[in-house]
């Protein structure tokens, strides 16, 4: 994973996207770490708020020479509220940048980019890496109506291989996202498909790349950035789901440090929020009881 | 007339003394540890401060077979707190004695090892692989487990569960390890079991475990964790840790308690939390909940704390335990 700097970053800008915020933070010595699929963990309210857990966000823009990186965010809780409502010229405490980044073939590859909704922040720079080794994207953008899509422009500069849909037909294909996906795969000959966004797009997707035999990279954001709030550390374990690793044996793995991005067809999408009989440990845990314990 | 305002001549913060008494007549070079179950096993927060620095680093609690740790959702977020239900994921006492002490040992931390298990003879066990091991200063005994043999009641609810736990953990610990009670505030009265922990052999006392909370989640009108009820933390619970310690360092100073050192834990998030602990009688401090909010506490709040006992004109650290009591 990467080394997480913490600093105090200045608020550059903080703008609507949609119906998004677009927030500018500028913070010595990151930007030239952050790769795509990193997560800023952001400290909400200052050193005394009420607000303990920090808010993780996937990175949209770092530019090394600006020393900036710009998050996108919804407003979905108290901690989102609150960063909606910062003024440009303060500052806030982040840690970034935290994680394991989207593996990028070192070789021209076709590749192909599903978002549900803001899913799509980290997918922009991932699909630059992507060209910038002579490799090529296509994009299906999905999200429950038209102004919950996010980067639709972006992507249409960049390709014109992109499909969006929308599950009130407000935009594009009514359906979710996951409807032309195979489809898609095949038109474009896709070599690996990425997925960003909520766990049922990632399972989804995980699915059908699999079952085409086809390398599938999930970046979670549901169990860290959906306004749960996470240490941003590492040392919380409340971020997790079940992985099986390279010994075959499965783990629950930390979302903010051997995730967000995960090999899709390790996860096992069917078993979050349980605690599956073989997964290491299990066997020492008296699931009846409650409390810490 | 009289001026309730004391007046003292601040001092240097550099020339405090934070040499801070340890279980079993030691000492630590300054009083600020890690709450366990907070800094992991020291790797995420090596990343932001010098583990060597802090007084102790004290590891989540290791249990003697690895444990994957509760289904989530394990935490939520309440005000000025958390409530969760982590389940003490850890990797077993073999793999944590060959594989983390060492990496700890490398980086000069001094450990405090957190321990558990759900029975007497587990809690031993562990105690056992922990003799002669490097970087190990001392034990914490997680008392707040289920004891499997008495109808999955906490072990630090009962004095007669806690002080067999901690006579089983005293007789078979390396002898040069104190070994520190954990103790839990959700009982009728802390002194009974902190003086059956006392009684039993402990070198000292740690305050206080998380006290079990629930929420609600009003949207699906289910509980929000996984485990229906959790353990609660953060500056929400910090008055009821401060009144704990206070009255177990009452008893002490009664004589009503043979005195220990006590670690005072609860909500420190600055170093003036921290010096509310030390007032009330506590002579170690351990950061917790607020590493979540910001990596580089522990030792911010070892600075902050010794320019708080500088401005209050305390010489050391020793001078102000126990100050705010009559």
């Amino acid at each position: 994973m990467a080394h997480p700097l913490q600093r105090q970053a200045e608020i550059v800008e903080l703008s609507p996207v949609g119906a998004y915020h677009r927030l500018v933070l500028r913070a010595e010595g990151i930007a030239e770490r952050v790769l795509p699929g990193h997560v800023v963990a952001v400290a909400v309210g200052g050193p005394d708020s009420s607000t303990l857990m920090r808010r993780a966000f996937f990175v949209h823009r770092a530019d090394p020479d600006e020393q900036t990186l710009e998050i996108v965010f919804s407003e979905q809780g108290r901690g989102t509220r609150e960063l909606a409502d910062v003024r440009v010229g303060g500052t806030l405490d982040i840690v970034a940048p935290l994680g394991n980044a989207f593996p990028v073939p070192n070789g021209p590859v076709s590749a192909l980019l599903v978002a549900g909704g803001h899913g799509s922040v980290p997918l922009f720079g991932l699909a630059d890496l992507i060209r910038d080794q002579g490799g090529s994207v296509g994009f299906i953008l999905g999200a429950p109506d038209a102004g919950r899509l996010f980067g639709v422009d972006r992507a249409k500069e960049l390709t014109p291989d992109v499909l969006v849909t929308t599950e009130d037909g407000s935009y594009g294909i009514r359906g979710h996202v996951t409807l032309p996906l195979a489809e898609a795969m095949k038109a474009i000959g896709a070599g690996v498909v990425y997925a960003s966004g909520p766990l049922p797009v990632l399972r989804a997707v995980s699915e059908t790349a699999t079952s085409l035999d086809v390398r599938c990279f999930t970046a979670v954001e549901e169990t860290m950035a959906c306004g749960v709030g996470i240490c941003g550390v590492g040392t919380c374990m409340a971020c997790v789901l079940p992985v099986v690793g390279d010994d075959g044996v499965s783990r629950f793995a930390r979302s903010c440090v051997e995730g967000p991005c995960f090999d899709g067809s390790r996860v096992r999408w069917d078993d979050i929020g349980t605690v599956p009989p073989d997964v290491e440990g299990a066997a020492a845990m008296d699931l009846s009881a409650t409390g810490a314990y | 007339m009289t001026d309730a305002t004391t007046f003292v001549a601040p001092l240097d913060a550099g020339s405090v003394d934070m040499t801070a008494p340890f279980g079993g007549g030691g000492t630590l070079p300054n009083p600020v540890t890690t709450a366990s179950g907070c800094a992991g096993y020291g790797r995420e927060l090596a990343k932001f401060q010098p583990l060597a620095e802090l007084g102790s680093i004290t590891t989540r609690t290791i249990t003697p077979q690895p444990r994957s740790g509760r289904a989530t959702p394990r935490m939520a977020e309440t005000p000025s707190g958390l409530l969760n239900g982590i389940g003490l994921p850890g990797v077993g006492i073999g793999h944590f004695v060959e594989n983390e002490l060492s990496w700890l040992a490398e980086r000069g931390a001094r450990v405090v090892v957190s321990i558990a298990g759900e029975r007497v003879d587990e809690f031993a066990e562990c105690a056992q692989q922990l003799s002669n091991s490097p970087a190990v200063v001392g034990l914490e005994v997680n008392l707040a487990c289920p004891d499997a043999d008495n109808q999955g009641l906490a072990f630090a609810g009962n004095p007669a569960t806690a002080h067999d736990v901690i006579q089983a953990v005293r007789e078979v610990a390396d002898p040069a390890l104190p070994v520190y009670a954990k103790l839990s505030p959700d009982v009728a009265s802390i002194t009974d079991i902190a003086k059956a922990c006392v009684r039993a052999g402990a070198d000292g006392l740690s305050m206080i475990n998380t006290p079990l909370g629930m929420v609600i989640d009003t949207d699906t009108l289910r509980p929000r964790l996984s485990t229906t009820t959790g353990g609660l933390s953060g500056p929400a619970i910090r008055p009821v840790a401060v009144r704990c310690v206070y009255e177990v360092h009452a008893a002490m100073r009664a004589g009503e308690i043979t005195t220990v050192p006590i670690t005072g834990m609860g909500g420190i998030r600055t170093g003036l939390d921290a010096l509310e602990f030390v007032l009330a009688g506590a002579s170690g401090v351990a950061v917790g909940t607020a590493v979540f909010h910001d990596p580089g506490a522990p030792l911010r709040v070892l600075a902050e704390l010794r320019e708080a006992l500088a401005a209050r004109g305390f010489a050391k650290l020793t001078d102000a335990v126990g100050h705010a009591h009559p």
